[in-house]
């Protein structure tokens, strides 16, 4: 670790066990699919099976008249939305489109498209009324690329979509570009014509899986009192209650959602899917309902993250990137939303660029709705960029970490939005990657190379709070509203610890549904251990002004007098007056009645990650099989809470960037068919693909949070694909400008088979 | 999934009985296929015969000539741990590792993933070049055909109704021979072959010329390929890499794939030249210390 200024902590920066654990490797945890409940009954859904298609009708008499259908229901059960925009935390939809996504309206947009679902006595018997169900489609052609969406006579998915430019007016005519985006800066000419080297090229990505291992599922109890009670496997049970208030027009004081475990979400879990469904079924039906998916409407229904479109051009001069002019189009799927404008502001945020332009185009294509996925938008966008870097690097004649580091950005740069950055570690983290064992190491041998790339993230803020009740024997329940996806129940935990000087294990956390504690802000942006970390630090302080007050009364002195040092009330002039955080819980109704902290925050100052990558590749270029022989990732944590779990954190986005770089698409056919959609076609690495990773944590406080935490779980997916691409070139000579660098485009473009 | 029936024939009479039924059919193995596709959709049957409790299905021994005869349900992880076999025959340890994972080595078996009829299947190309035959069974008697001439389409074989693979035959091995398989899938593990290569050398009494050859790929065709001209190339050259190109370039000019999510044309030409080599290069080695 690389460590900058750090206090002399207790239990931050050690490695306890997560409150979780035991359960989850005794298979005793409860996920979604595990909720059993009287009368429950299940549920299957009919998906489009067409990319594109007007709905002429559906007539569900027939799957109606079985006897063992409880339930059927369609678009047309929905109430009719306001126009109104939900934000769910790692993007923004419109109400509208999401109750056209969960059950398709006059048009199904995409293979997968939910159309109609229906609840039975049995799983198997609600499968077989699907059969029953009569959709009259009318097919249309489909529409799969950014480039074939933007040409004028593509086919359009809404007749009434115009495009929203830079200015804010819209087109004049319908297009499937939702929305054009502009940042400009500086003289982009006169950069460009005074520089010493230019280079200029275009990507192309494709649409990829967040790899979640649970699939969606969701059940739903609608009690005669008109009470709504919904379990779900989400990353924000705030958002799930929300959204569903929007789409089913209900107070959100009449629903109550219960997140259950969480096996895995990586932003994928954020949207909804199957909840309005099972509630309407529920409604309609009288019992609770309860839906899952399998893996393939994983893949064909839910949200993965765009693939797209990129053309880039950049300029050197003495070593200083000068300009830069990027464009980029990426799919939103069925409806607008894609991540371009994350990406867009990202890609050059590790740089000092004074001439820029950049343009972003959000564009719908007849594939799922992408959701969130891992710093959103940022690793395409990296992809682009930082390959360009590679170039410029080289065509400087530089180390391109070197390179990087000259051209870094620092305290007070502006990003492309005009934002000057606060206290960055960009730089601290370049040194840590250059001065690593790995980066000093010569990397030989025939067909092997090194490649370097940097990524940034924002990382959120957003609401977080938490109630802390002390338990007599002094331990402390935290109740918290962050559903803990990556451990966060231990960092919260321990951040609690810290601020009341108790050890670790005396805290329980517990993730409480959206009835047992204030809002919270879905686990995502990378947010929970800074934003929901500061609340529990404000309950810890709350709990600490308390103590303080009550022993001031049992010593009968003023509150100024005393003081509360490591976990124990002093009195300021006289040392036989003690308390050690447990005696004072063991007097709780003498001193004033049961303990409680509350926490409530809404965080600003995230504090913005890097990360640097170092991988080196061996390729062979007979069967195109690139071998990942060693990889090292340095990343600014500001603060490591719980170093192995910031580790984790690191390795984890680094093996989804690895699956990315090297196998992972969504293969469509012509007609819009994902051909791949399970894990047996859709590649993603297993451990014999994969060496081990070296992780090096630097550490530059966070200003923005007590503890200096910054958020560390998305930005290690946002170099791996340019850093592949890099050392891949390295190894072969050969600029590999479209993902995936699977085997098959290795051995196409280095033997010219195409 | 609807209903299904489950008969546990004890012998291969019972399960011939069982086979007249008039019920459709499928025999399940290790069921690591069977059960799959069942459930997702891609095929429906009215009854699954187990042939995990058929004697002759479940034993394999050394013929009196030294050939090898394995009961069509043995599992491959008992195979692979016969070090007699693996001394003998090191080709057919090759695929039978290959075959997923130690869960499913240790349920599945040659008389599914020939049964399966997938043209990509792992084992075929190694036992075709091993020269291997199939002893078929049914209430009639019984009949032997080389392995190569069982595929007739994608899961489709000469099977009759009725019948049944009882045992998969290796024959004994020419001397001064070797065969190795090789495949070619995108990550280590977990991937079904993009190509692969089975293929046999067998050496003149001098070592110095290839006195036979046999070249099997699979995943190139609707079934597994046996290139006799691969082979026919290879006779009466001296072992090395300008035999092995135009072995190659013979197996390339065979494979008639298709492009899919798996692989591309022009990958899967390429491949097929490039894995043929590989596997010839290893055979050879084989052959020389046997
Ligand atoms: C995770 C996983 C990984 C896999 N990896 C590989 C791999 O790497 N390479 C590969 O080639 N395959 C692979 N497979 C496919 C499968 O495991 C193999 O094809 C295996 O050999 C099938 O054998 P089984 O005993 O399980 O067959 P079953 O599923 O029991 O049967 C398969 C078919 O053969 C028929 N059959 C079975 N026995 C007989 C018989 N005696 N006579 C006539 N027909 C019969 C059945 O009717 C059925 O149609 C994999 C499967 C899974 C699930």
């Amino acid at each position: 670790m690389t460590t900058i200024e750090k206090p002399a902590y207790k239990v931050i920066g050690t490695r306890p066990i997560r409150p979780d654990g035991v359960e989850k490797v005794t298979g005793k945890a409860l996920y979604g699919a595990d909720v059993h409940l009287p009368d429950l009954v299940h549920g299957a859904v009919l998906r489009s099976p067409h990319a594109h298609a007007r709905i002429r009708s559906i007539d569900t008499s027939a799957a109606e008249a079985l006897p063992s259908v409880l339930a059927v229901v369609t678009h047309a059960d929905l109430p009719a939305v306001a126009d109104t925009v939900i934000d769910t935390g790692e993007g923004v939809t419109r109400a509208s489109d999401m109750s056209l996504n969960v059950l398709a309206g006059d048009k199904a947009l995409y293979r997968g498209h939910a159309v109609a679902a229906v609840a039975a006595t049995s799983a198997h018997e609600a499968l077989a009324a699907l059969d029953a169900i009569a959709v009259d489609y009318e097919p249309l052609p489909p529409v799969l690329s950014v480039r074939d969406a933007m040409r004028a006579d593509a086919p359009l998915l809404d007749e009434n979509r115009r495009t929203k430019q830079p200015d804010g007016a819209l087109s004049d005519g319908p297009s499937n570009v939702a929305a054009h985006s502009r940042f400009e800066g500086g003289d982009l000419e006169a950069a460009f014509a005074d520089a010493d080297a230019v280079v200029e090229r275009e990507f192309d990505t494709k649409m990829v899986h967040q790899g979640y291992i649970e699939p969606h599922n969701g059940t739903a109890n609608w009690n005669p009192d008109g009470t709504l009670t919904v379990w779900t496997s989400t990353q924000g049970a705030f958002a799930v209650r929300a959204m569903l208030a929007e789409l089913l027009r209900l107070p959100v004081s009449r629903i109550r959602v219960v997140p259950m475990e969480i096996g895995g979400g990586f932003g994928g879990k954020i949207g909804i899917y199957l909840e309005p469904l099972a509630a309407l079924l529920s409604r309609e039906c009288g019992r609770p309902v309860q839906l899952t998916m399998d893996r393939t409407d994983v893949f064909q229904a839910t949200g993965p993250t765009s693939g797209g479109h990129m053309k880039g051009r950049l300029a050197v001069k003495d070593g200083v990137i000068t300009a830069a002019e990027v464009s980029l189009a990426f799919e939103a799927g069925a409806f607008p939303g894609s991540p371009v404008m994350a990406g867009a502001m990202c890609m050059l945020s590790p740089y000092d660029v004074a001439n820029f332009r950049v343009d972003a185009y959000d564009v719908v294509v007849n594939k799922p709705k992408v959701a969130a996925y891992r710093a959103p938008g940022a690793p395409n966008a990296a992809f682009c960029v930082e390959q360009l870097i590679d170039e410029l690097a080289r065509e400087a004649n530089a180390d391109p970490l070197a390179f990087r580091l000259r051209n870094s950005a620092r305290e007070g740069t502006r990003m492309i939005t005009g934002v000057a950055h606060p206290r960055i570690g960009h730089e601290e983290t370049i040194g840590a990657a250059r001065d690593s064992d790995h980066y000093q190491s010569p990397i030989e041998g025939p067909n092997r190379g090194r490649g370097v790339a940097s990524g940034f993230w924002f990382n959120a803020g957003m609401q977080s709070s938490v109630v802390a009740s002390v338990n007599p024997d002094g331990t402390v329940n935290l109740i918290e509203g962050s559903t803990d996806i990556g451990g966060t129940r231990a960092s919260l935990a321990m951040q609690l610890a810290e601020t009341l000087g108790i050890p670790y294990d005396d805290v329980r956390p517990t993730v409480a549904d959206t009835d047992s504690v204030g809002h919270n802000d879905v686990t995502g942006g990378s947010r929970t251990a800074y934003a929901s970390g500061q609340a529990v630090y404000e309950a810890g302080l709350d709990i600490q002004r308390q103590l303080v007050e009550r022993a001031a009364r049992l010593w009968e002195c003023e509150a100024e007098d005393v003081s509360f040092v490591d976990g124990e009330l002093r009195h300021a002039s006289d040392a036989d007056r003690r308390l050690t955080f447990a005696e004072l819980a063991g007097k709780q109704m003498e001193t004033g009645g049961p303990l409680q902290g509350r926490g409530s925050v809404v965080a600003r100052s995230p504090g913005a990650a890097y990360g640097v990558h170092v991988v080196d590749v061996e390729v062979d270029p007979d069967t195109g099989k690139v071998d990942i022989l060693r990889y090292t990732i340095a990343q600014d944590a500001g603060t490591a809470v719980h170093p192995a779990y910031v580790e984790g954190q690191m390795q984890g986005g680094v093996v989804q960037g690895i699956g990315w770089a090297l196998n992972e698409e969504y293969y469509y056919n012509e007609d819009g068919r994902m051909e791949n959609a399970s894990f047996l076609d859709y590649r993603m690495p297993t451990s014999l693909d994969l060496p081990m990773i070296d992780t090096i944590i630097v550490e530059v406080p966070n200003p923005g949070h007590p503890y200096g935490v910054r958020g560390v779980g998305e930005v290690p997916i946002v170099p791996p694909l340019a850093a592949i691409a890099n050392a891949i070139h390295d190894a072969t000579g050969h600029r590999f400008t479209e993902l995936p660098i699977s085997p098959r485009r290795v051995v196409e473009e280095l033997h010219h088979l195409r | 999934m609807k209903e299904i029936d489950y008969l546990a024939p004890a012998s291969l009479d019972e399960a011939y009985a069982a086979l007249q039924n008039g019920k459709t059919s499928a025999f399940l193995a290790g069921g690591t296929d069977i059960i799959v596709q069942l459930r997702e959709g891609r095929k429906q049957v009215d009854q699954l015969i187990d042939v995990k409790h058929i004697p002759e299905l479940m034993r394999y021994g050394w013929t009196d000539g030294g050939g090898l005869a394995i009961g069509a349900s043995v599992p491959f992880a008992e195979i692979y741990e016969d070090a007699e076999i693996a001394r003998r025959l090191p080709c057919l340890i090759d695929c039978a590792t290959l075959v997923g994972g130690i869960q499913i080595q240790s349920r599945a078996c040659f008389g599914g993933n020939i049964g399966n009829s997938g043209p990509a299947a792992d084992t075929v190309p190694a036992l075709i070049a091993l020269g291997a035959t199939l002893t078929l069974g049914s209430r009639e008697g019984t009949r032997e055909l080389p392995l190569e001439a069982f595929f007739t389409g994608p899961g489709q074989n000469v099977l009759a109704p009725g019948e049944l693979i009882v045992t998969v035959n290796v024959p004994p091995q020419p001397a001064r021979s070797g065969a190795f398989f090789h495949r070619f899938i995108p990550r280590n593990e977990m991937d079904i072959a993009v190509v692969n290569v089975g293929a046999r050398l067998e050496l003149d009494a001098a070592g110095e010329r290839i006195a036979g050859a046999r070249v099997s790929v699979g995943a190139v065709a609707p079934t597994p390929l046996f290139v006799e001209e691969a082979g026919a190339a290879l006779v009466g050259q001296a072992p090395g890499e300008e035999a092995f190109a135009r072995a190659a370039d013979a197996a390339a000019a065979a494979a008639r794939p298709i492009t899919d999510m798996r692989g591309s044309i022009a990958q899967r030409v390429h491949l097929t030249r490039v894995l043929t080599v590989r596997a010839l290069r290893r055979a050879l080695e084989r052959a020389r210390e046997a």
